[in-house]
């Protein structure tokens, strides 16, 4: 085993308009070949900064100190990034150590195909000619298992899906042989089914091309499943290394504690579930519901002389009074545009949505407005929902002063500090700009604004995916609260299985625009029956080294029963 | 750890920091301060002059004699008109002083109202979308594929028939000008308009019922106006410039009406070649320094509003303080397992006498 990077005393300071701010303080950490290192840590921990130290990729108000140590592949030549010239640097980016990128729609060029982008790289280092460089091209594509090589190595970006596109961005790192991946949140940015995919895929290149490959990522499950080392980060510094079964049978730093028991496991929601079953009268079933739909169709219109793109297809579902259904299921099922269509923010084509006793289908928007206020919604993005100009306390009085129930923001104030007390932030808060709250904050904000006129219907389209871990079971711990509390009926969207189970009474599955699984969180979670509820639940990584990899053999297993 | 801190409450920002250009110019550092401090104390002295141009200037602008007689035509530099006079026989001091006052008058009517129309179209027509919006790009398109000046000349045609009045011409000028900027702030404004439409919070104001004034005003508009200061400064520096284009071509403003430093260069033409520099170098100047102020300042403006461009000092090695990331004042921690009481703002729940749920 040799030493791909070592990485002594790092530090990186960034100047900001704020004054000077250190990222990343006296870290120290090193990859051997073969090996995958894992950096976790919540967002701004530094984890990523210290990724792009080895590449030599921070911008130029970054300021560094310490060394990081490259050896090449063959363990002859060592750079220091930090001191190197530019030249230098250029010559072993891609050479000894290559990068993929988060978002692989951003990391290809669009305008060139992706067998171009993958030999210009191999020109660039190589003195190769183009036909040999095709073939070395076309040979890396089959590696990473994208079919048909010699035919789709001339097709564009958008011609392949996300998880491919993730493929051809590792195709190219693995074209250069380099001794070092850096993989910044590979898999975030990808559906759960595809992430065990791609997860897969790494664990190839490390074992069959030998690379030591370092691995950030916020996702424990992802750190459990690949890596064989972790580091944990926290506020710049190392506060955790171990083995990754050790840190996770034992974990020795009291951040790491938190960090792990914040995590969601699929199953921990169905005794909550089974008690709110058991609580509610007899009659409840009865009820006129809040939400029914049936044959929901909802169609996106094309472009000129272009069919139009079904999101949804024929969907039936209820939320009856006081329940909370939980809609899972991978970007582009639909889910969202569901929830968007409750809301009366896009139009329903076909079939039948009834929400709270109003026929959707083709109503009038000046028709709907006085519902409005019985229906709350919480956005995804906790960081766009609020008027950067306004308040908090302006933005919570919002849906007071709209229907009429103060004359302005500072007359509905009593009402907004209750409201903020009972997403449980200090009423000082109320007085600062939505900038100056964290991503958890800004949610519970956003969770009181909908509140605010105690609505009968919540929709909550993916409230907690853009939070750290540790928020996030914090804002799902105090939806759960307050669902109690109000008792509103709630359509809770998300993509992970984990926290929909937390939350729901019910869970719906959605795949291409379609329900394909319904039932309690026993049902589905515990015995499902469609296969691509089976796939979905097993490619969901857990937290624990020993199960993943069982886990990963059924999903294999399940993968070629199809 | 920093409980201290993020248990006081954020401090507001002062009226200097908040003010938009003060802002900017204690924010920049280097070559970019000095391009912006050159272009502010140009721009300052130009508005000075323009305000005080009765006091400071020697004569009226169109005065031909005084007590000793008449001035006399294209007389060269000398201690009673220290820039000699031109081949009308006007001071060439007074006049350049003087037309610091219309070019200022243009440049106010014009933007002023070129933001006022401009503004309006660009939300409504982003906001609403439909025909409304495709007939105004449309409109906008083909002023644009027309010259300015070009335009700019028949507009004053329309409106005044090409000679007027200080007030008359100083009017015509600025709105052909206007009509050249409009579709600049329209294409601005609808353009942030559409974007801002799709934001989170535009779309949580629609599921809360605001009635499409609402959000129009107070959600889209107030933050769709970040980039104005911008164009209103390079507006500027170019109303002055299409200002001095229709002078010299003959369409701004009688000598008698007003002092206007395109007109005097146009008719300092034959002056050039017979020998007499002083009639067409000071107005020239005036409209160069009057132009370069006013970019400077738009230019610096520019770059400091983009963060990637904004240049800063650089930090000590390894310098600062970690940031405090973590929402959990003293980490995850301190919070009690799994409970939310306790989070965040732990100690100071007390301080603000907010009662903690039992």
């Amino acid at each position: 085993m040799s030493t791909v990077v070592d990485i002594k005393g790092l530090g990186v300071s960034f100047a900001t308009d704020a004054g000077a701010v250190k990222a990343v303080d006296d870290v120290s950490l090193s990859v051997e070949r073969g090996e995958v290192l894992a950096v976790v840590g919540e967002s701004g921990s530094g984890k990523t900064v210290t990724a792009k130290t080895i590449l030599g990729l921070l911008p130029e108000t970054a300021t560094t100190r310490g060394a990081v140590i490259l050896s090449n592949k063959a363990g002859t030549a060592e750079h220091d990034v930090i001191s190197i010239s530019k030249k230098q640097l250029r010559s072993v980016r891609g050479t000894d150590v290559a990068m993929i990128f988060q978002e692989p729609s951003t990391a290809l060029n669009p305008v060139y195909t992706v067998g171009w982008q993958i030999i210009e790289g191999l020109q660039a280092h190589t003195d190769i000619s183009s036909k040999d460089a095709r073939i070395k091209a076309v040979d890396a594509l089959r590696r990473v298992g994208i079919p048909d090589p010699e035919v789709r190595i001339d097709h564009y970006p958008h011609q392949f899906s996300g998880g491919q596109k993730q493929r051809i961005v590792i195709a190219m790192a693995l074209v250069l042989d380099p001794g070092l991946i850096v993989a910044d949140e590979p898999t975030t940015a990808l559906d759960v089914t595809v992430q065990a995919e791609i997860l897969d895929l790494l664990r190839r290149c490390r074992d069959e091309f030998g690379m030591g490959i370092v691995l950030i990522t916020h996702n424990m499950g992802v750190v459990a499943d690949l890596a064989d080392r972790v580091v944990v980060m926290y506020q710049g510094r190392v506060v955790e290394e171990a083995d990754a079964q050790t840190l996770f049978a034992s974990p020795q730093a009291d951040y790491t504690k938190a960090l792990l028991a914040a995590v969601p496991y699929v199953g921990h929601g169905t005794v909550r579930a089974a008690e709110r079953a058991a609580a509610r009268p007899t009659n409840w079933a009865e009820q006129p519901p809040v939400v029914e739909a049936k044959g929901l169709e909802i169609v996106y219109p094309g472009r000129f002389g272009r069919p139009g793109f079904r999101a949804v297809n024929g969907v039936d579902f209820v939320i009856r009074p006081g329940e909370v259904l939980g809609l899972v299921g991978e970007s582009g099922s639909g889910k969202t545009t569901i929830g968007r269509a409750i809301a009366g923010l896009t139009g329903v084509t076909g079939g039948s949505l009834t929400v709270l006793g109003h026929e959707m289908n083709g109503i009038r928007e000046r028709d709907f407005r006085p519902s409005r206020s019985r229906i709350g919604f919480v956005f995804q993005d906790p960081a766009s929902s609020f008027n950067p100009l306004l308040t908090i306390a302006d933005c919570v009085a919002e849906p007071l002063v709209i229907h009429g129930r103060a004359r302005d923001a500072s007359a509905a104030r009593k009402r907004v500090d209750e409201l903020l007390e009972a997403v449980q932030l200090p009423r000082a808060y109320g007085d600062r700009y939505p900038h100056e709250l964290s991503g958890g904050q800004r949610q519970r904000a956003s969770l009181a604004r909908s509140l605010a006129l105690e609505p009968e219907l919540l929709i909550a389209d993916e409230p907690t995916s853009a939070l750290d871990v540790s928020v996030q079971a914090r804002v799902l711990e105090l939806f759960a609260e307050l669902q109690l509390e109000f008792g509103f009926a709630s359509l809770f969207i998300s993509h992970d299985l984990a926290v929909v189970d937390l939350l729901a009474d019910r869970i719906a599955v959605m795949y291409r625009g379609s329900l394909v699984e319904e039932g309690t969180g026993v049902e589905v979670l515990g015995s499902p029956v469609d296969p691509y509820t089976q796939r979905l639940l097993a490619s969901l990584p857990v937290p624990d080294p020993v199960a993943q990899a069982e886990r990963r053999e059924h999903l294999w297993r399940l993968r070629e029963g199809d | 750890m920093t409980t201290e801190t993020i248990a006081s409450r954020a401090p507001k920002r002062r009226l200097r920091d908040r003010l938009p250009v003060v802002h900017q110019l204690r924010q920049s550092v280097g070559l970019q301060r000095g391009m912006l401090v050159a272009g502010l104390v140009i721009t300052a002295v130009f508005v000075l002059v323009a305000l005080l141009a009765p006091w400071l200037a020697p004569y009226g602008f169109a005065q031909l004699r005084n007590d000793q007689g008449s001035f006399g035509s294209s007389q060269p530099p000398s201690p009673e008109h220290v820039w000699g006079t031109t081949v009308g026989g006007y001071d060439v001091l007074s006049r350049v002083l003087w037309g610091a006052q219309t070019a200022l008058l243009v440049i106010i009517v014009a933007v002023v109202l070129s933001l006022f129309v401009g503004v309006l179209l660009g939300l409504f027509s982003g906001y609403f979308g439909g025909w409304l919006d495709r007939v105004l790009v449309v409109v906008c398109d083909a002023i644009y594929a027309f010259p300015a000046l070009l335009l700019a000349i028949l507009m004053a045609i329309i409106i005044s028939g090409g000679q007027s009045s200080l007030l008359g011409g100083v009017l015509a000028a600025a709105i052909s000008i206007t009509v050249i900027f409009i579709p600049q702030y329209f294409r601005v404004i609808r353009a942030e308009t559409v974007r801002i439409k799709a934001e989170a919070y535009v779309e949580s104001a629609k599921v809360l019922g605001a009635p499409s004034s609402r959000i129009m005003f107070r959600h889209v508009l107030r933050n769709a106006t970040r980039t104005l200061p911008l164009i209103f400064t390079l507006n500027s520096s170019e109303a002055i410039l299409t200002l001095a284009g229709l002078g010299f071509l003959g369409f701004g403003i009688e000598p008698t009406s007003g002092a206007e430093w395109g007109y005097d260069l146009n008719k300092s033409l034959a002056d050039v070649s017979s020998g007499i520099w002083w009639t067409a170098l000071y107005p020239g100047l005036a409209i160069v320094f009057a132009v370069l102020g006013i970019t400077l300042v738009g230019e610096s403006l520019n770059d400091l509003a983009d963060p990637r461009l904004r240049g800063r000092r650089r930090v000590a090695q390894s310098a600062g303080d970690v940031a405090e990331t973590s929402v959990v004042p003293g980490g995850t921690l301190t919070a009690g397992p799994g409970g939310l009481r306790g989070l965040e703002d732990g100690e100071t729940f007390d301080e603000h006498g907010i009662e903690v749920k039992p």
